[in-house]
């Protein structure tokens, strides 16, 4: 197990450089000149001198690797530099929003999990039955329905018409339903059908015929031969919903005024914040790999099959 | 309570799930509706009963009338002319990403599955790279170093998702390569490139029908998402995002401005979304599992 785990390690490391690569490069080749965006945003007037000194200030004049070192060697001491907008160092910023970005998104994540699995497991169970329409009815709206739409129709439907929850903002319980809800819904559309064919899958199998041969009572033969089975798939696709539930918190924190990383990087790409847009998107990709990276090892410890594999490849 | 018991062996299990699900039924009614977005599209200027920019603040804010059918909204717009002159946007810029992240995808793809080797490793862990990243997130990023605006956002959302087509594409080229209709047209004569583009590159095609179709819903809420964020299309253009995020004030006092285009959104994507959900059932019930 620990074999596998450093070989995960091994091969994210590369990945992730290749990462802050690209986020330094697509900057340095973007349209935009930075001295300029810093000029304005710092309000002053952009005269050749100003340019030239801006230039020397945010270390433009270098060569472009030197420049990529310098970077590189800052974010690796957690210094990335300071807000053209704010003036204060963009990873304070950051962290100050980085909060409320991940309760909601670990909200969600558990929201989804927690909801979709008894989904799953019940439309499984009542195959055609009516579960099994309720979930499909489920599973086919949530996959569709546009997250900022949705998160409007509940401020309307438990704010507006039945004022049972506030619209806005962070704190309590009752400000957290809505968001989390409107987060995870498609994940959690996504989960309980592939639990559901997975299980039917799973059902399909000749061990599970072979454990109902040898007399096992059906609580048995599903919770231990198929739901255990049956959690793989679901457990690699958690992985994948990460990365939807990070994007759709981002979305989502602007309708219900949630004071997260959402509406700081938003704002940030109208100004052409660069440092902020930098930090905010490494950081971002950090959760998600580091998440993902979560999600193999479990994967791993569930299936021997997997981190064996894995292992010998790699040898 | 039905037991897991009268569930039927692995064969069968997949001709039941076609089966249940009538997709003789679906792929018609989907279709239907996607070729009617698409007349409304391309013929928006003939079908809007006025001009979605038309400024007219006596009007704002009426509900159903026979002049305007779906209301008004805070400048006194027609709704229904701005719906669906919002088709032609949603559509368009689905059409164009999909078309980039075909191109770049497969050509990428492709030439890592064909050429093998240590082209095929460079580019892959290139594509790895762009993986990394979270989409939306890197959709964003794409954004900021571009500059907002429809262009720009339909720039950002291909190449945040062109590596997962260009992987996709590398397998199955990978997959085909080695297959007896290929070889034979190897033995036969077949220059490498022209059996590529005769042999290869048809059946790789075939496969993304599916997947092209499963993903449009996705590449429509994604076009949506940004536009609603401000990053996408800039107002006065009509825009089913764009008008979501301006009707938002008005949610005490007309709250159907919201939902008017966020319905069209979801019908749309929806019927992508069926229409790839039968295609695959149909062509190729062994993507099941691995699309979901």
């Amino acid at each position: 197990m620990l074999r596998y785990i450093l070989h995960r390690l091994a091969v994210l490391i590369p990945m992730l450089f290749g990462v802050s690569v690209v986020v330094f490069l697509m900057l340095r080749l973007g349209r935009g000149d930075p001295a300029l965006d810093y000029l304005r945003l710092s309000q002053i007037p952009p005269t050749d001198a100003a340019l030239l000194d801006a230039r020397h200030l945010l270390g433009l004049d270098r060569p472009l690797l030197e420049q990529y070192g310098v970077w590189l060697g800052k974010a690796f001491q957690l210094d990335f530099g300071i807000s053209y907008v704010t003036r204060r160092p963009v990873l304070d910023e950051i962290l100050y929003y980085l909060p409320a970005t991940l309760e909601l998104a670990g909200v969600a994540l558990i929201l989804t999990l927690a909801v979709s699995v008894p989904l799953g497991v019940w439309a499984a169970l009542n195959r055609e039955g009516l579960p099994d329409h309720i979930v499909r009815g489920i599973a086919f709206t949530g996959v569709s329905v546009p997250n900022f739409w949705l998160g409007f129709l509940l401020v309307l439907c438990f704010s507006v018409w039945l004022g049972w929850l506030p619209p806005l903002g962070r704190g309590g319980i009752e400000r957290l339903v809505m968001p989390a809800v409107t987060v995870s819904l498609m994940s959690l559309a996504i989960n309980a059908r592939l639990l559901r064919a997975s299980m039917l899958e799973v059902a399909g199998q000749r061990h599970v015929l072979y454990a109902r041969l040898r007399g096992l009572p059906e609580r048995q033969v599903i919770g231990r031969h198929v739901f255990h089975n049956a959690l793989l798939p679901v457990v690699t696709a958690v992985g994948m919903h990460i990365g939807e539930l990070i994007g759709g918190t981002l979305v989502v924190e602007n309708i219900f005024g949630w004071p997260g990383l959402g509406r700081f990087a938003v704002a940030a790409i109208y100004s052409r914040d660069y440092p902020v847009l930098q930090c905010f998107t490494l950081l971002m990709t950090g959760i998600f790999v580091l998440c993902n990276l979560a999600v193999d090892i479990l994967y791993a410890w569930l299936d021997p099959r997997i981190r064996v594999a894995a292992v010998e490849n790699a040898a | 309570m039905k037991t897991l018991a009268q569930i039927p062996l692995p064969n069968s299990v997949f001709a039941a799930l076609r089966r249940e699900r009538m997709p003789g039924l679906s792929i018609l009614l989907s279709a239907a509706i996607i070729i009617l977005l698409v007349i409304l599209s391309v013929a928006a200027p003939l079908i809007s009963p006025h001009d979605p920019n038309a400024i007219d603040l006596a009007q704002r804010l009426q509900g159903m009338s026979l002049g305007h059918p779906v209301g008004t909204d805070h400048l006194g717009r027609d709704i229904l002319s701005r719906l669906i002159y919002g088709t032609r946007v949603s559509l368009g810029a689905v059409a164009v990403i999909l078309a980039m992240v075909l191109v770049l995808g497969i050509g990428v793809g492709s030439l890592a599955g064909y050429a093998g080797g240590r082209i095929d490793a460079v580019i892959m862990r290139f594509c790895d790279v762009f993986l990394t990243f979270p989409t939306f997130v890197l959709a964003m990023f794409m954004v900021g170093v571009l500059g907002t605006g429809i262009v720009n956002v339909v720039l950002a959302i291909a190449l945040s998702h062109w590596a997962w087509y260009a992987r996709i594409a590398r397998s199955l080229v990978l997959s085909f390569k080695e297959r007896d209709f290929v070889l034979a047209a190897r033995v036969a004569g077949g220059s490498r490139l022209g059996v590529f583009f005769a042999h290869i590159l048809p059946s790789v095609l075939v496969q993304f029908v599916v997947l092209c179709t499963l993903d449009i819903g996705h590449m429509i809420l994604h076009v949506a998402g940004l536009s609603f964020l401000g990053l996408g299309v800039m107002p006065p253009m009509a825009e089913w995002g764009v008008m979501i995020s301006d009707a938002r004030e008005f949610i005490w006092t007309q709250p159907m401005l919201l939902f008017w285009p966020g319905l069209m959104v979801f019908c749309t994507v929806m019927a992508f979304n069926q229409l790839g959900d039968a295609l695959r059932d149909r062509l190729d019930p062994a993507l099941r599992a691995e699309a979901i």
